[in-house]
């Protein structure tokens, strides 16, 4: 921790007291057209992974930019939550959700995507005007306040001025960790069908308790696809298994029989028919 | 360099977000504009807590960010909720409440 705040404290000085350094500068025009970028990758991503990992971008880039404007604390706090638990909690639901369900461009309305397209990009004109206005602002800085380490200030707020918001939200977070379970809970409907279920079903059905009998193993040829014998001499049908059965890839005995036919007379040739002795 | 410009990203971001949920249909990824633009709100409360000197602008951003994730929790329990009745993830498909 006191690595990371250390090398968050390099950063800071970047910025030394509200007036931006060339390095802060140098930062800012690197971040800024990866992070405008890749929050484009949000709109235009035909995949929603690909969505996620440029806004997993985003929200990196924006921790950086945090540290540079002298809040270390926020910037790892940006780090942890948002990158460590939102975006790992996000890629969770899409992994969950079907992260191969490609997005529909089809509209529902009619040139809705065009209409929205067009306000979107005057809400945008219209913030950048606004904030254009605001030209030629005389930055303080937060020096005075950081004398102490960021950390320390920022703690004398929340604990301070703020110690009931901040018990609103620990109220808020439970009620949320809690609204989550109800909502992904599933109330069972029928009982659970476990081990004993099962075995009593399979003895009230009748039928064979036991494990189906395996196939017969015969020296001269692949023995999957031939039934094994009973203890009657038949060939058990159920030997086999029932993919090859349905795929008709089963063999009888007989052309087994075909195949072994050349052994010496003496030894009896399995026919099916003939008593096992 | 001018503090504006942290102001204009911010801008920039929260336009994008913005766009992100009008434009796309995957629940999810609508959600995903949405974090965008609380992020973008953020930066915006960081920069002016830097222009004014006062540390109350980071404590809200602070806030923000967990109120944020309590959102989250809660945003994505409902799309996997809506995905478990209707097998789809899209915001199109949610149309039961039309005549």
């Amino acid at each position: 921790m006191n690595g990371i705040l250390a090398a968050a404290g390099v950063l800071t000085d970047l910025a030394e007291t509200g007036r931006t350094s060339t390095g802060e500068e140098v930062l800012f025009w690197f971040l800024a057209p990866v992070m405008v970028l890749a929050a484009l990758g949000l709109v235009f991503a035909r995949r929603a992974v690909y969505a996620a990992m440029s806004i997993a971008v985003v929200m990196v880039s924006l921790a950086v930019l945090y540290v540079a404007q002298e809040a270390p604390f926020l910037g790892i706090v940006q780090v942890i939550v948002y990158t460590g638990a939102v975006m790992m909690l996000f890629l969770f639901v899409l992994m969950l959700v079907g992260v191969d369900s490609a997005d529909s461009f089809t509209d529902a309305l009619a040139g809705q995507r065009w209409i929205a397209a067009l306000l979107g990009i005057g809400l945008g004109a219209v913030l950048i005007s606004v904030v254009l206005t605001a030209r030629g602002m005389q930055p303080i800085g937060l020096a005075a306040d950081n004398a102490e380490a960021n950390p320390v200030g920022v703690a004398r707020i929340i604990f301070g001025d703020y110690v009931f918001t901040l018990e609103v939200v620990g109220i808020l977070l439970v009620t949320a960790a809690v609204g989550a379970i109800v909502l992904t809970h599933r109330q069972r409907l029928v009982r659970r069908v476990g081990q004993k279920e099962r075995a009593d079903a399979r003895v009230a059905g009748g039928g064979s308790l036991t494990p189906l009998p395996a196939p017969g193993v015969y020296a001269r040829s692949n023995a999957m696809d031939v039934a094994a014998l009973g203890a009657d001499g038949r060939p058990l049908e159920q030997s086999v298994s029932r993919v090859l059965r349905v795929r008709g890839q089963e063999r009888s005995i007989a052309e087994v029989h075909a195949q072994i036919g050349d052994v010496p007379a003496t030894t009896p040739a399995i026919t099916g028919e003939e008593q096992v002795r | 360099m001018n503090l504006t410009n942290y102001l204009v990203l911010a801008s920039l971001l929260f336009t994008i977000g913005a766009l992100t949920v009008l434009v796309r249909r995957n629940a999810i990824i609508v959600f995903m504009g949405v974090e965008l633009m609380l992020n973008a709100a953020n930066l915006v409360f960081v920069t002016f807590a830097r222009i004014h000197g006062d540390l109350t602008g980071q404590v809200v951003a602070f806030f923000v960010m967990v109120v944020a994730a309590a959102e989250v929790v809660v945003g994505l329990a409902i799309i996997v909720a809506i995905y478990r009745t209707r097998r789809s993830a899209s915001v199109d498909d949610v149309n039961l409440l039309r005549s």
